[in-house]
């Protein structure tokens, strides 16, 4: 398709669509995060579950022909790596920071040594909805083309968020999170929440993984991944665990991984690698802007680990 | 085909009473009837790319008679490399390597041929001279006629005139990629340009997939590369309605409509050639490059895409080059920054050593190496 | 990290009971015996999977004995692949006394790398005998590494960063610097199609032990295990982390100097991470270039919760896991699995430590009361 010279109009159509096309596991994983760590627990191993969940995806879509179902697929195995990792952590004297690295570690490699035989052949994708059909420029189109998975992340911030202020599901995670002895004298289980909370969070991580395989690249194999897993936990802390933050966290950390090759393809060369590394610095950048003694623990649960 | 030093033809002792699996050989001394030949591939054996093409011609020799492969993959660039060969020979009791990354060559081939004299070490990419120890060598393909080739038909197909090759790294070898793919597009329509983005890694899908989208969006419409697994620019450009030409493998099963050609290895021929010799007894050449004439590297089927006078001209060029002694690099050439590189009269044949120093692209192609 | 014990605090810093010989060894049996028992409980989970396969698991851990420790040769290739390990477990160690998670070595090991290139190539032809310039190598490799996990340190302390985020971050920042000096300012133009920084003298080089193949950075990573278990168990400073690991609170309340600690200890911890890069580049491959990123930090993580973050106990892990590693080729060469299956193994004996957390203090057996009320 041949395309209309745009110049340097290319840069910020190619974070536009990047916030799109790269942002979305971001989306999911940081969600699925919230949920956790709203719970009190954190999950390191979601980069573990993500690219499990890609390969779990793309191998029940291709052995089924059905990127739906390897996408339901995929949140089934994230589900019932959190469940493993729920199960372990409600024992006393374990450190769920270590073991999220652990999974982190196991999953992915049990992801590679299951995934070898789906590397070569090819699975159909999940379908996208053309939202750029008004314009006749060709890149337009192209940046627009939006996934659905996208629109359904968007959605589930939005629903997360409400939930978290207007339900009971969402009042007794937030109790359970900030203290387990509150919880249980409201006659809630804590373990059971945490358990449930981390199985959830998980399959929605490995969706993110399913996107990764099954759209964008589109493609299994061992280098799927740079660590969005866990780079989308980063965006956890610093929207505040705050669903409607993390979906923006998310656009904006998927949009500032384009910044590489776009300014590539406009010219400017020089430095690279130092460009690509844009989205690890502007996390770090604005962790520490917007971090101190007193505001990290503000809106923090109080039973998490990490803030303790 | 160049070889150094002149090969020692021995008769090739047809005999069956060989002793037990003897795999340790020294330059042109007793010959074995059975062998162990070690493969060492830097990533995972079917990535479609660089790393499958290796294992596949390793796979042609396992129904050679007498031969034993023994193979490892993702082994990185480290002491790991040097620990996986010595590992190979002590217990396997593998006579011939090959260690199949470009990093495997110095320090680590280097120093196991010089701790092990009597093993032979190929290297796949590097520049064997004559200080190295002898027992080592190495072995490469001008793919980057390939390359030429693709450009051609790439040439033909491009309606904005405008080509994109997503790179990993600005190395000789990618940089005569790039610089051929372009020159042979420009034997068709001197006003083609080609846009270059390089990932900066050897592998890593999310910004090979954005890398093609930017090259998309800035007018590409025929895409190439040079990463480790082409899969992933291969279907997200054909996903955009780009035409795609293939690299290391065949990919055309990934995009059957889209897919023009590809410059392939046929790592089969070197490695048969190598395991020939060595199980005849005979010296292994220290420095074996070879072309298209040698079959050492070969061009995947045209796709159904190509336009009849692609064809044409696809096949007219490879005839010529069939012939031998083609040269792509040829003078008067400038650079993309607007500095002559190679001075009218001079031509740089295949197999010229200073192509393998390359560091320039060249004008037309739009991009900097750093 | 060390809330992974039960004891109080009087015992978490080291505090004897008095008693028999019987009693002090029934205190430390716990912190051997549970970790062998992990161990092989996670060889047993890894076993099962195996056979799940249709794989043998004798098969399997014979081969691993063979290509890790059964001849010379193995245990040379085991102990050559053991000395990164040693470093970068000691970097997620000493932090991991005051109670942190910083998982960023391999950021502090590829600038280390970077850096003790670059000094090296300063000081060629400069005539420094060799001793010296591997010395001034080595510290800025380590002033590096410090400065690096240093920052970590000092965004926890100061700014409230969590430390864990913070230190991958840094490491996947440090490998795109290290990129870009390796292929730009500091390349070496010779270094054609694998970018290095320029190769160092031959008298800066670190040699091998006579008699081996394994080089003198090994005694070095010893040497650092000792000095840093030195550190945290004799010294006062290691005392006063240890009562802040416990709890940082009470450690602030009680006026422990917590900001010197946390900055001090991560940036010894970068130091050693640091001079994990100087050895890999000095010895191993004598220039700088992306190899330098091989994974040892991410390692280093394994190694250092394996041995429950007692910097004597990196020693004999890192040497199981360079055994492993060693014997990974051979497995995949052997049994024709993926070289994913070592990431496996590694991953259920992980998750069997970090389980077995849970054990500490349930077992009579280990109590040191019982045996000190038999002297």
């Amino acid at each position: 398709m041949a395309g209309s010279d745009i110049g340097l109009w290319g840069v910020p159509l190619a974070i536009l669509g990047g916030a799109i096309r790269v942002s979305t596991p971001f989306i999911y994983v940081s969600l699925g995060e919230t949920i956790t760590e709203r719970s009190g627990r954190i999950n390191l191993g979601l980069e573990g579950i993500l690219v499990f969940g890609a390969m779990t995806a793309y191998a029940v879509a291709y052995m089924t022909s059905s990127p739906t179902l390897g996408v339901l697929a995929s949140s089934g195995a994230g589900a019932c790596f959190g469940l493993f990792h729920g199960w372990i952590c409600k024992f006393p004297k374990v450190n769920d920071i270590a073991i999220g690295i652990a999974m982190m570690l196991f999953g992915t490699g049990f992801a590679f040594f299951l995934g070898k035989p789906f590397i070569q052949p090819l699975a159909p994708h999940l379908p996208a909805l053309p939202l750029g059909f008004w314009s006749d420029i060709p890149q337009v189109r192209a940046a627009l083309d939006v996934n659905v998975l996208f629109l359904i992340g968007v959605g589930l911030a939005v629903v997360l968020w409400w939930a978290f202020r207007n339900t009971r599901i969402g009042l007794i995670i937030r109790v359970v999170g900030d203290s387990a002895d509150a919880a249980r004298a409201m006659g809630v289980d804590p373990d059971r929440v945490r358990l449930l909370s981390t199985a959830a969070g998980s399959a929605l991580a490995a969706i993110g993984g399913g996107y990764l395989s099954l759209y964008y690249p589109g493609s299994w194999n061992e280098s799927i991944s740079s660590g969005q897993g866990l780079m989308a936990v980063a965006l956890v802390i610093f929207s505040r665990w705050n669903p409607l933050g993390c979906l923006a966290a998310a656009i904006l950390f998927g949009g500032a991984g384009s910044l590489g090759p776009a300014l590539q393809s406009v010219g400017l060369t020089h430095g690279y690698y130092l460009f690509y590394a844009a989205p690890y610095v502007l996390t770090l950048a604005i962790m520490i802007a917007t971090s101190s003694p007193g505001r990290t623990l503000a809106g923090a649960p109080g039973a998490l680990s990490i803030t303790k | 085909m160049i070889q150094r030093p002149a090969c020692n033809r021995r008769q090739f002792l047809k005999t069956s009473t060989a002793a037990a699996a003897l795999g340790v050989l020294g330059t042109g001394s007793a010959p074995a009837a059975t062998a162990t030949l070690g493969f060492i591939y830097v990533g995972p054996k079917d990535d479609y790319g660089y790393n499958q093409a290796h294992a596949e011609g390793a796979a042609a020799l396992k129904g050679m008679a007498g031969i034993t492969v023994i193979e490892e993959e993702k082994v990185p660039e480290t002491v790991d490399a040097l620990k996986t060969m010595e590992s190979m020979i002590n217990i396997e009791g593998t006579g011939l390597l090959f260690p199949t990354s470009f990093g495997y060559f110095d320090p680590f081939m280097l120093q196991a041929a010089t701790k092990y004299p009597k093993i032979q070490f190929r290297h796949c990419g590097g520049l064997w001279t004559d200080k190295n120890p002898k027992n080592a060598g190495s072995y490469f393909g001008y793919i980057g006629t390939c390359q030429y080739l693709n450009g051609i038909v790439a040439g033909h197909m491009t309606k904005s005139k405008k080509l994109g090759f997503v790179a990993a790294k600005p190395i000789p070898q990618v940089l005569l990629n790039i610089n051929s793919f372009l020159l042979g597009a420009r034997t068709v329509d001197p006003a083609v340009t080609c846009q270059v983005i390089f990932t900066g890694e050897w592998s890593l899908a999310v910004r090979e997939a954005e890398a093609t989208n930017a090259l998309l969006d800035q007018g590409a419409d025929v895409v190439t590369c040079h990463v480790d697994s082409p899969k992933v620019v291969v279907q997200t450009a054909a996903g955009r309605g780009a035409y795609v030409c293939g690299y290391h493998a065949n990919q055309a099963p990934l995009a059957p409509e889209k897919y023009l050609t590809g410059a392939e290895w046929n790592w089969a021929n070197v490695y048969k050639l190598y395991a020939t010799k060595f199980l005849g007894g005979e010296t292994l050449p220290n420095f074996t490059r070879g072309g298209l004439a040698d079959g050492f590297v070969k061009m995947s089927p045209l796709g159904k895409a190509v336009s009849e006078p692609a064809r044409k001209q696809f096949e007219a060029k490879m005839a010529e080059m069939l012939k031998g002694n083609y040269a792509i690099i040829k003078g008067p050439l400038k650079d993309n920054k607007g500095s002559e590189v190679v001075a009218g009269g001079t031509a740089y044949v295949e197999t010229a050593i200073e192509l393998e120093n390359m560091n320039y692209l060249v004008e037309g192609v739009i991009g900097a190496t750093s | 990290m060390s809330e992974a014990t039960s004891e109080t605090a009087f015992e978490a810093v080291g505090g004897q009971h008095s008693g028999s010989a019987r009693a002090w060894i029934a205190r430390r049996a716990e912190g051997v015996v549970l970790p062998l028992a992990a161990l092989f409980a996670g060889m047993a989970a890894f076993s099962i999977f195996l056979l799940v396969i249709g794989k043998s698991p004798p098969e399997l851990f014979e081969l691993m004995w063979r290509g890790g420790f059964s001849s010379w040769f193995s245990i040379q290739n085991t102990l050559s692949r053991t000395t990164p390990l040693l470093l970068a477990g000691l970097c997620v160690a000493l932090p991991a006394r005051l109670g942190l998670a910083v998982i960023g070595g391999e950021g502090a090991i590829v600038l280390g790398g970077v850096a003790t290139a670059a000094i090296g190539e300063a000081l060629g032809g400069s005539g420094l005998p060799g001793p010296l310039g591997i010395g001034v190598m080595a510290i800025a490799g380590m002033a590096v590494g410090a400065l690096w996990i240093g920052g970590v340190g000092a965004l926890r302390h100061y700014r409230a960063v969590n430390e864990t985020i913070s230190s991958l971050l840094l490491a996947y920042i440090a490998i795109a610097i290290m990129n870009h000096l390796v292929e730009g300012p500091l390349r070496d133009p010779a270094s054609l199609n694998k970018p290095s920084t320029q190769p160092l003298e031959a008298a800066y080089r670190i040699g091998s032990i006579p008699g081996t193949d394994v080089h003198w950075g090994l005694a070095v990573g010893v040497v650092a295990c000792i000095l840093c278990w030195v550190l945290i168990e004799k010294t006062s400073w290691g005392f006063a982390a240890r009562i802040a690991g416990g709890n940082m609170r009470a450690a602030q309340i009680q006026g422990l100097p917590v900001g010197s600690l946390i900055v001090g200890f991560c940036a010894i911890a970068g130091a050693c991470a640091g001079l994990g890069g100087t050895l890999e580049v000095a010895a191993v491959h004598g220039a700088a270039n992306a190899s330098l990123a091989a994974g040892y930090g991410y390692t280093g993580i394994l190694v250092a919760f394996l041995a429950r973050q007692n910097p004597l106990a990196i020693i004999p892990v890192a040497i199981l896991l360079g055994g492993i590693d060693a014997s990974g080729g051979l497995i995949q060469r052997r049994m024709h699995l993926p070289d994913a299956t070592v990431l496996v193994l590694q991953g259920m004996i992980f998750i069997a430590i970090l389980f077995s957390d849970t054990f500490y203090g349930r077992f009579k057996a280990f109590n040191p009361e019982l045996w000190t009320e038999k002297a």
